[in-house]
């Protein structure tokens, strides 16, 4: 940046700058690019790839396409079952968390009491680590509740980590609603539910939207708990089902790298709609703190 | 009103930490563990053993090696996250031609999920017939035993790391970039500032709201990545690249399972996040930050 001639220096003059640079920055940022679209791209030609060219050390991008490993995924493993596993589970997590994570959110916005700002701190920190913490003591009480292999302990163990999550990052969207808002739905005779249920809640949609969201996709790509808790392969979720196609003595990449093209895709398609909601989420509500 | 929700929600989260608690404290295994076979219930049989387990594994030779690797994946994982996202940012904080182009496919790699990345790194750089081997051996070099030697182990699970996590801070900080005033660039401008001193004195001070609350959450993300390691290595080859979440794990779930012990490595890294948050809250604290 410093050798460039004054004139044009400004960052608020970027748009004049010459036709040198402009070539950088594009090459830079195809650089960039391609470095993170390629194992992308390289896992969707692989997947369409005949089991005997994937075992070779072959870098064609194209080599005899085929939707074989697709068929054999769909029709002889139990993709499909571990798909409706790892959907169900994050479903319900979803619909749960928001609903816990609201109300919570709600009562720690209106209600300040000493203590209240290392109360938030300490929520933030002990909810974002919770694998190594809790799983060994949710793992002992679900098995004495005689729920493991089964969706409920899941859904419990995730509920765990998004919930205190999302209560604080809907804090901060609760504070943005006046509370006169709560004090004109009083003077009208609601209740403190009524209020909170009809007046805030629809204000605060954009927040219960990443929250579900949040909650769905830690459920849905969650690894250690599943794997831990999911012990009958029609249990499994995704993340536990695929770890069985490249086990410790045989690696069916094909079935793999078809699996996960067949996952990332819709994933990736909602993310990208939502992306910029969830990263604005995350922040504010930590700026809010 | 919302008092019965919130204390389910503390029944949610205080109970079990309440419970690893206690279990850290006794000699739990799988062996002395309640259970029911069939018909039989077979009572617990665990005793209270005080702080023995958290002396075992501070005195043991393993904890100074896990955190030691755990500290340096954290710190260069985040570093590099930081690095490239803040210089990812500032590029594409720019008008230009294809620029929400650019953004989608630098974005993509946060799109997928964490655990699928983990399974596309396994594959990319498998000895055999990764497709990074088979380029470099087309370019003329030896292959690189990608996961299967300590160092390069290591390698690759920061590299497979990196990849997963530059898209959010590079979002989150171009969210930072776009909210600083233009007024202040022009007014350094007019006072003769060069490009470095007006990114050294206006865009790292305006950021910092924004970068300080990624760096924290990014720091635990990445203290407490367990797909990528678990996935990409399962902590070998040898353990070297097993950090502490991906060990205490192991202890709990593999081999004859040592609960208590798994349950005192939870609450010893607990303990270590605790530590470093409050350090990092000082010191943002004592620069005049809202926290």
């Amino acid at each position: 940046m410093s050798h460039a001639a004054p004139a044009r220096a400004g960052t608020w003059s970027r748009d004049r700058r010459g036709p040198g640079r402009s070539v950088a920055l594009h090459l830079t940022l195809i650089a960039a690019s391609i470095v993170s679209v390629f194992p992308v791209a390289w896992l969707v030609l692989t997947s369409l790839k005949p089991r005997t060219v994937i075992e070779t050390a072959s870098v064609a991008p194209i080599d005899h396409p085929t939707l074989a490993n697709y068929t054999q995924v769909l029709g002889e493993t139990r993709f499909l079952t571990w798909a409706a596993n790892a959907v169900i589970v994050s479903l319900i997590t979803a619909v749960l968390g928001v609903l816990l994570s609201a109300t919570t959110g709600y009562a720690v916005s209106r209600f300040r009491f000493p203590g209240f700002r290392s109360v938030m701190w300490m929520l933030l920190i002990t909810q974002m680590f919770p694998v190594a913490i809790l799983i060994v003591p949710i793992y002992n009480l679900m098995a004495g509740l005689g729920l493991i292999n089964q969706f409920p302990s899941l859904v419990i163990a995730y509920l765990t980590s998004t919930v205190p999550f999302c209560a604080w990052m809907m804090k901060g969207y609760f504070d943005t609603v006046p509370v006169t808002i709560d004090e004109a739905g009083r003077v009208d005779g609601l209740t403190p539910f009524g209020t909170f249920w009809r007046l805030i809640l629809p204000l605060a949609k954009p927040g219960l939207a990443v929250a579900a969201f949040y909650s769905f996709i830690t459920a849905w790509a969650e690894v250690a708990y599943a794997t831990a808790f999911m012990t009958g392969d029609d249990k499994y979720t995704l993340a536990v089902g695929l770890s069985q196609f490249v086990g410790q003595h045989k690696a069916e990449w094909g079935l793999l790298t078809a699996s996960s093209v067949l996952i990332a895709i819709p994933a990736a398609a909602v993310f990208l709609l939502v992306q910029r909601h969830l990263v604005t989420g995350l922040t504010a509500g930590a700026t809010k703190a | 009103m919302t008092a019965p929700v919130v204390v389910v929600t503390l029944v949610l989260v205080g109970y079990p930490l309440v419970r690893g608690i206690y279990l850290s404290l006794t000699d739990a295994t799988e062996g002395n563990m309640g259970r029911t076979i069939g018909m039989n219930v077979i009572p617990s049989t665990y005793e209270f053993v005080g702080l023995k387990n958290y002396i075992d594994i501070l005195t043991s030779s393993e904890f100074l090696g896990r955190l030691t690797w755990t500290v340096v994946w954290t710190v260069v994982c985040v570093a590099l996250h930081v690095g490239i996202g803040l210089g990812l940012a500032l590029l594409l904080n720019r008008p230009m031609r294809l620029r929400s182009l650019y953004r989608i496919l630098l974005v993509l790699p946060w799109a997928v999920p964490a655990f699928v990345s983990a399974f596309i790194w396994r594959y990319l750089l498998n000895g055999e017939f990764g497709v990074v081997n088979a380029m470099l051996r087309a370019a003329g070099f030896a292959g690189v035993s990608w996961l299967d030697d300590p160092f390069w182990a290591k390698v690759s699970v920061i590299a497979c790391n990196v990849w997963l996590g530059v898209p959010f801070m590079m979002l989150a900080l171009l969210g930072g970039l776009q909210a600083i005033p233009r007024e202040l660039y022009e007014a350094a401008e007019v006072d003769g500032a060069t490009p470095w001193q007006r990114f050294r004195h206006i865009t790292l001070p305006s950021l910092r709201p924004v970068s300080s609350t990624v760096v924290l959450l990014g720091t635990i993300w990445t203290f407490n990545q367990f797909p990528v390691i678990f996935l990409l290595t399962k902590g070998g080859p040898g353990g070297s690249t097993e950090i502490l979440v991906t060990y205490a794990y192991r202890q709990a779930f593999e081999g004859i399972r040592n609960y208590s012990g798994s349950a005192a490595w939870g609450m010893v890294i607990l303990a270590l996040l605790v530590v470093m948050a409050t350090v990092y809250r000082r010191a943002l604290r004592q620069q005049g930050e809202a926290w």
